[in-house]
């Protein structure tokens, strides 16, 4: 039986029993949400429908900084449709798309199929990102102002750094003028030609061709530079080293207008695990050491790190067979992101929710309808999760079409209950609702 | 013993094992009719996404010296860019029902990515930079050969030149460690991988500085692309400071031997002709290849039985 027929938006809908968190801090508390939005917040509420959130959190909706949905192009691995109902089970009401679609998101057109594809599956907002050059090719400025006119809050060229001084001046300069936020996929190419793992004692013994750190490090401290000559708004892309988070710590102390995202799977595998030889360990920039786990960590704490990104990379399995040279790199993130942030971070409720959705949904734009604290008015995007449960990843669970994620058989902390997309549960007891 | 894929995965004891039977293959190779019925029935399946000649004739020259039928897929590297196809082949030959695959392919770890798709046995003959491990026993063997020693203690072996991408190097790394020698890495630091520190070796940048204390000299062959890429200069730069010529081999103990895993550069890192140098073991390099790889097909295939099949290698 479908259950979503009993929480229509029009319905007077009470999460009961749950601990609201949000950036205000921690009350045991009832929610009520009618017509997409939140209607009341306090003890003993009754309602048309009642949720059970009892031991759970509820918080604000889980925003994604940096989601591949595949679509237009590579339908295959995933579709916007598949990709937002795994952001749902994940938790998420806001996914930004990452623009290396097929045709890329340089053109109107293309971001408004996007954010329309986006809207018919209905299950979490689909925020495109635009490019930042054409073609993502880094040699001309895609029609940042056109793109800006149609909605778009940030660009990058995710998937390749942007590698041209003057170019990326420009578009500092240009963006700062749109009031927009350039995020970089920070990698200085010419360091990484055929690199396949990180460059550390583990690839000399596999014999594998090592990526270095330098690669990223350069371009975050460049990217610093020239948002301190610009002042124009900077986001940092997957950080994946300690000396990243060490420029990013010291620009953010020089009051520089820049923000940094790290993923699950760099704050919770290293790079050993390549000597596996599973392409499900490559990932682009490639899993680091233990001290740059630590460090990442750290960097979460103390605030240096604004955001928890998935850089949800689905594949489908004939990509990620081939050889470890050759695959693409990437894995699945938005439906084990929370169970890993829990099960690895040292930060408490308020902090988690901070990174998982106020910070995001500010950065990417979208803070007058997510990241929100869940107070009357305010649009019902809201996730509500177990941070106790206990689970085993199992690739039935996934909803996403691919499965190249190594957390398959793992056994996570921390599970999506229910979720709410302007006031419809997208996710009940855990099962996507469409 | 299932697989084949590294020196490490083999082990110390594993590496002894193959080395004492190796030494009955040598038996059987100087028989008039060097051949008999010890894996009659069984198929082995040669794999080679990568030229090669010598490991490649050499594997199925010991397959059918066991009475192995075999079958040979060789494919240049151009005509495979697609994984896929990999994976499709590699379960197509398992359903015809073979017992080992022999791979060979410029990419690291392919040999492991086989071994989840087929239930035959996967026998590594050069991944990538990564571990070519019979090349090594015919290097351990060779030595063991020509020294009359069955371990290496007291030994220096010099591994001079591209080890950065040298799957022989990692292999013998291992392999001679193992046995007791001592290892010398002697490259310039653009052809060695980023961190050696946990390797069990010694690292020297100039080739006339450890020449002296050589016991086992290993030239190693430079690609000429390597010049491309930026790892050296110029090959005659390289020739110059890193390649054998005729005073540095007057620099060597007379003890010294010369090793080579083929095929060479001449006039690139080998100056001088090795068939002129008594102490070359080049040839035995090669003809010590059929039988080391009878010993591996052996091991692998004669199943639990093998030392009742022993004695027919033996007999």
């Amino acid at each position: 039986m479908n259950r979503s027929a009993d929480v229509r938006a029009t319905t007077r809908t009470v999460l009961k029993g749950g601990r609201v968190v949000d950036s205000r801090g921690e009350q045991l508390a009832d929610v009520a949400i009618q017509h997409g939005v939140i209607v009341e917040v306090g003890a003993r509420l009754t309602g048309d429908h009642v949720v059970d959130a009892t031991g759970c959190v509820v918080a604000p909706g889980f925003v994604d900084l940096h989601a591949h949905l595949r679509e237009p192009g590579k339908e295959e691995a995933e579709t916007i449709e598949t990709g937002s109902r795994a952001g749902a089970k994940g938790g998420y009401t806001a996914l930004v798309a990452m623009p290396n679609t097929d045709p890329p998101q340089d053109s109107v057109a293309v971001i408004d199929f996007v954010r329309e594809q986006g809207k018919r599956a209905g299950l979490v907002e689909v925020v495109p990102s635009g490019c930042i050059t054409l073609g993502r090719k880094g040699e001309a400025l895609a029609p940042m102002a056109e793109l800006a006119a149609a909605g778009v809050r940030i660009f990058t060229d995710d998937g390749n750094g942007v590698q041209d001084e003057l170019l990326m001046r420009r578009a500092m300069e240009y963006a700062k003028g749109l009031g927009v936020t350039l995020a970089q996929h920070c990698e200085v190419a010419s360091l990484t030609k055929g690199a396949v793992m990180n460059e550390c004692q583990c690839c000399t013994s596999l014999g594998l061709p090592g990526w270095p750190s330098l690669a990223e490090e350069l371009m975050v401290f460049r990217d610093i530079e020239l948002a301190r000559l610009t002042g124009a708004r900077v986001h940092f892309l997957h950080l994946s080293t300690a000396r990243s988070v060490e420029l990013v710590r010291a620009a953010k102390r020089d009051g520089l207008p820049v923000t940094a995202e790290v993923t699950p799977h760099h704050l919770s595998l290293d790079d050993t695990r390549l000597a596996s030889f599973d392409t499900v360990f490559k990932v682009n920039p490639p899993l680091r050491s233990p001290s740059d786990i630590a460090a990442l960590r750290a960097g979460v704490k103390d605030g240096t790190i604004d955001a928890l990104a998935t850089d949800h990379a689905p594949h489908p399995r004939r990509d990620k067979e081939l050889s470890l040279d050759q695959a693409p790199p990437g894995m699945l993130g938005l439906e084990t992101a929370l169970g890993v942030a829990l099960g690895v971070l040292d930060v408490d409720l308020v902090h988690l929710v901070r990174i998982m959705s106020i910070r995001p949904a500010q950065i990417a734009g979208i803070a007058d309808r997510h990241g929100r604290d869940l107070e009357v008015g305010a649009p019902a995007n809201m996730v509500v999760f177990d941070p106790n449960v206990t689970w085993q990843v199992s690739p039935d669970s996934l909803a996403s079409k691919s499965r190249n994620t190594p957390y398959i058989g793992m056994t996570l902390r921390g599970r999506v209950r229910h979720t709410f997309f302007n006031g419809t549960a997208t996710v009940l007891d855990g099962d996507a609702q469409r | 013993m299932k697989h084949l894929r590294s020196i490490d995965e083999l082990g110390h004891d594993g590496l002894v094992r193959l080395l004492e039977l190796t030494n009955h293959m040598v038996e059987v190779n100087s028989r008039p009719v060097p051949k008999v019925p010890a894996l009659r029935g069984r198929t082995v399946v040669s794999l080679f996404f990568e030229d090669s000649t010598r490991t490649r004739l050499s594997f199925e020259t010991a397959a059918k010296r066991l009475s192995a039928d075999t079958m040979t897929f060789s494919v240049s590297t151009s005509s495979v860019n697609k994984g896929e196809s990999l994976r499709d082949t590699v379960e197509t030959i398992t359903d015809m029902g073979v017992d080992a695959f022999v791979v060979r392919h410029k990419s690291t770890g392919i040999p492991w990515q086989i071994s989840d798709w087929t239930n035959a046995s996967v026998v590594n003959a050069g991944d990538g930079w990564h571990q070519h491990p019979t090349q090594a026993l015919v290097d351990c063997f060779t030595v063991r050969q020509a020294l009359g020693r069955e371990r290496f203690d007291g030994l220096t072996l010099t591994i001079v030149g591209d080890i950065k991408h040298s799957r022989v190097a990692r292999s013998n790394i291992s392999a001679f460690s193992m046995l007791g020698a001592r290892v010398v890495l002697v490259a310039p630091p653009t052809l060695l991988p980023p961190d050696v520190s946990h390797w069990p070796v010694e690292v020297s940048h100039r080739l006339d500085d450890v020449l002296g204390s050589t016991d086992i000299l290993y030239m190693l062959r430079l690609q000429s692309e390597r010049m491309s890429q930026g790892h050296v200069p110029n090959l005659r730069e390289y020739a110059e400071t890193f390649g054998l010529d005729a005073v540095r081999v007057g620099r060597l103990p007379s003890r010294a031997v010369l090793m080579h895993p083929g095929p060479m550069n001449r006039g690139v890192e080998m100056m001088v002709d090795p068939s002129t140098l008594p102490n070359s073991l080049i040839h035995q390099q090669v003809s010590n290849g059929v039988s080391v790889r009878m010993a591996v097909l052996f091991d692998l295939l004669a199943g639990e039985s093998s030392a009742s099949h022993l004695s027919q290698v033996a007999s």
